[in-house]
């Protein structure tokens, strides 16, 4: 009888079997897109059983390797850790679709074996390794996995534009891992351990000088993970040069990790340190500089991605809440972003084919191709904030768990938030405007409309995905609630607790 | 736990040296800023790991206080592989960087140059309003733009890489 918990690796080894094989087929350009569809849908599933396990059953727990208690690495699924891998694995499979066909486009004829497909699935195997990880090391190791396929998706190619741009995502990047890299040397120094669950009970037991130097560390390094505002400045610089699948997938995900990174420290390691108003007043401000620089700009992905930073605002201010309706909407709201997110990019990459361009004062009357101006406007509206969809109920979530803490600084904080909404909304409208309800600018070159089918299909499914979160709100905020329940439960220790006394160690 | 204080200071050093560096422009130097923080990380992960004793091979008949802590060691061993692979891509991002421009800095970013000098000349956002406003304008937003554009390639300290650089960004458009 196998275990439930013996499926736990599968997520990371899965697209890292898959790897090997896409390379091992390197010229065979039909073979490497089946290998990872093939291993992505498996991933799929896995997250799936792994989502309704840990929601019918609790958290689950594999020490892998069966060392000795403090020696293995542990993977632990709990209710956020599952939910976050099974959005992650719907947006990397159905990016993938999109992305087989800009392969085809960009940068294949300049490398001499495809290398898109292996390190899209090594960027899988990252981001799910760093969900998984019980363990601080492991979840570096997980960073570096995301990070190392993300510097050769970003230069895919390797024309001037990327490498320029790239070389700011690597050095900012490398900078994190160093610091990330130290914090772990000072975690291990202070509590002889890496593990998560047994810093849970050790750090508290430290000088509380010593526990604000780790937690002050930490955040700082998934801060510039996340782009939370004042280690934000890489990210519009980096992303919207990459190929557009990649970009979206970056936007869409790479930032949630490191928002879920800061859920677990804080959550799990500083329970008693919540740090609650500075964390608002960073909040606060990611939100509205992010929103101003979404403003200022005339490229669709830099506007994109400056949308991006300001909402990762909303999911701090949601964790700076520390309480559990707060936790719970923040959760709810990484889940949406992540799709909308992502959704909205590989819209950007649709105008780019349809209009030529992706700059706003070059772009005009795309309203004419009426598939692309819907699949733009019902994101566009969701990002934006208005009403029946999930990014009004996100953000009235977080609201409404703001409200009932009432302090004055959350008051400042929700007015920002509701600022920064409608901002959001005037950005995307401003696209709206320029790029597809007023005519095309005389000197602009004639568009060529064509629209592959499978980009299409892509986009539209996520954007189906976003209107679907709307509809199945309901389930969704319930299950992110019992997600925040057991984060203040400490269901996370007993789940690992238990499974050590079951190994018998 | 001992640990010892010339692991300690020799760590530091390395770090503070290597953080120096990164500040630098040249990835070459930037690389070599890695690898001294790199190293100096890794010193004090032995730092923490306490006195050396024996090998930590785990068997039932050594007694657990006479061995090393084995944790730092995987732990440092893993940091050094990481490290390695960065080394070989900054290496490789370097040259491809020396090939196209003939110098290896990391460049600032166009459309932030552009936004800047908007900013300085105190124009509207190239997307406000265009469509009431008059020719003249339009010519002014053009103007600015080109300026903002030379102005970005003058940034660069090879002014002509810097050049090429925009060339090839209306090349693309």
């Amino acid at each position: 009888m196998i275990e439930v918990n013996q499926l736990l690796p599968l997520p990371v080894l899965l697209p890292l079997i898959g790897a090997g094989f896409a390379l091992a087929f390197g010229r065979v350009r039909s073979a490497q897109r089946l290998i990872s569809s093939v291993t992505l849908t498996l991933v799929l599933i896995v997250a799936g059983i792994l989502l309704w396990v840990a929601d019918s059953e609790g958290a689950q727990v594999l020490w892998l390797g069966a060392w000795p208690e403090g020696l293995g690495i542990m993977l632990v699924a709990d209710r956020l850790s599952v939910l976050m891998l099974v959005v992650s694995s719907i947006v990397t499979l159905s990016v993938l679709v999109f992305a087989a066909r800009s392969d085809m486009d960009e940068g294949r004829e300049k490398a001499p074996v495809s290398i898109f497909h292996p390190t899209y699935l090594v960027l899988t195997a990252g981001i799910s390794n760093a969900f998984l990880s019980g363990d601080l090391f492991n979840l570096f190791v997980g960073f570096e996995m995301l990070l190392f396929a993300s510097y050769v998706l970003l230069t895919l190619g390797a024309p001037r534009e990327r490498v320029r741009s790239g070389s700011t995502y690597v050095v900012v990047s490398l900078f994190s891992s160093i610091l990330f890299l130290l914090a772990i040397v000072f975690v291990y120094g202070a509590a002889g351990t890496v593990n998560f669950a047994q810093l849970a009970e050790r750090l508290p037991q430290l000088d509380p000088g010593v526990q604000l130097v780790i937690q002050l560390m930490l955040l700082v390094v998934f801060g510039i993970k996340a782009a939370v505002f004042p280690l934000s400045a890489w990210l519009p610089d980096s992303y919207p040069t990459a190929p557009a699948s990649v970009t979206a997938v970056f936007a869409g995900l790479l930032t949630k990790v490191g928002i879920y990174a800061i859920i677990r420290v804080q959550t799990l390691f500083f329970p008693h340190s919540p740090l609650t108003d500075p964390l608002l007043w960073i909040a606060l401000a990611t939100m509205v500089i992010g929103i101003l620089g979404a403003l200022a700009q005339n490229e669709i992905k830099r506007l994109l991605s400056f949308t991006l930073i300001s909402h990762i605002g909303y999911m701090l201010f949601g964790i700076a809440l520390s309480s559990e309706a707060g936790l719970g909407a923040a959760i709810f709201y990484v889940a949406h972003h992540i799709f909308i997110q992502t959704a909205m990019f590989l819209v950007a990459a649709l105008i780019e084919r349809a209009g030529g361009s992706t700059r706003l004062d070059r772009l005009g009357g795309l309203a004419s191709n009426t598939i692309l101006a819907v699949m733009f406007f019902i994101p566009a509206l969701n990002l934006g904030g208005v009403p029946p969809f999930s990014g009004f109920l996100g953000k009235v979530a977080l609201i409404e768990a703001g409200v009932t803490l009432d302090t004055w600084v959350i008051w400042i904080v929700i007015g920002g938030a509701i600022v920064t909404s409608l901002l959001t909304l005037m950005a995307v409208l401003r696209i709206w405007n320029m790029a597809f309800w007023r005519p095309l600018p005389e000197d602009a070159e004639a568009p060529n409309r064509r629209l592959p089918v499978d980009w299409l299909f892509s986009a539209g499914a996520l954007v189906g995905v976003t209107v679907g979160i709307t509809f199945l709100a309901g389930p969704i905020i319930e299950f992110t609630e019992r997600a925040a329940a057991d984060i203040f439960a400490d269901a996370y220790l007993t789940a690992v607790a238990d499974a050590i006394r079951a190994v018998g160690l | 736990m001992t640990a010892s204080l010339f692991l300690v200071i020799a760590g530091a050093v390395l770090v503070a040296a290597g953080l120096y560096l990164f500040l630098e422009r040249s990835l070459m130097r930037i690389l070599a800023g890695l690898l001294l923080a790199g190293n100096g990380v890794n010193l004090l992960f032995m730092a923490v790991s306490g006195p050396a004793r024996l090998a930590p091979f785990v068997e039932d008949a050594t007694e657990q206080s006479a061995i090393s802590d084995p944790l730092p060691q995987a732990m440092v061993l893993t940091a050094i592989v990481i490290s390695l692979a960065t080394c070989v891509f900054l290496l490789a991002l370097s040259y491809r960087s020396f090939q196209l421009d003939g110098h290896d800095e990391v460049a600032d970013d166009i459309e932030d140059a552009i936004v800047r000098r908007r900013a300085e000349a105190d124009l509207t956002s190239a997307t406000f309003d265009e469509a009431e406003e008059g020719v003249d304008h339009d010519t002014d937003l053009a103007e600015a733009e080109a300026e903002a554009q030379a102005a970005a390639a003058e940034a660069e300290q090879h002014g002509d890489a810097g050049a090429g650089n925009t060339d090839e960004e209306e090349g693309a458009r």
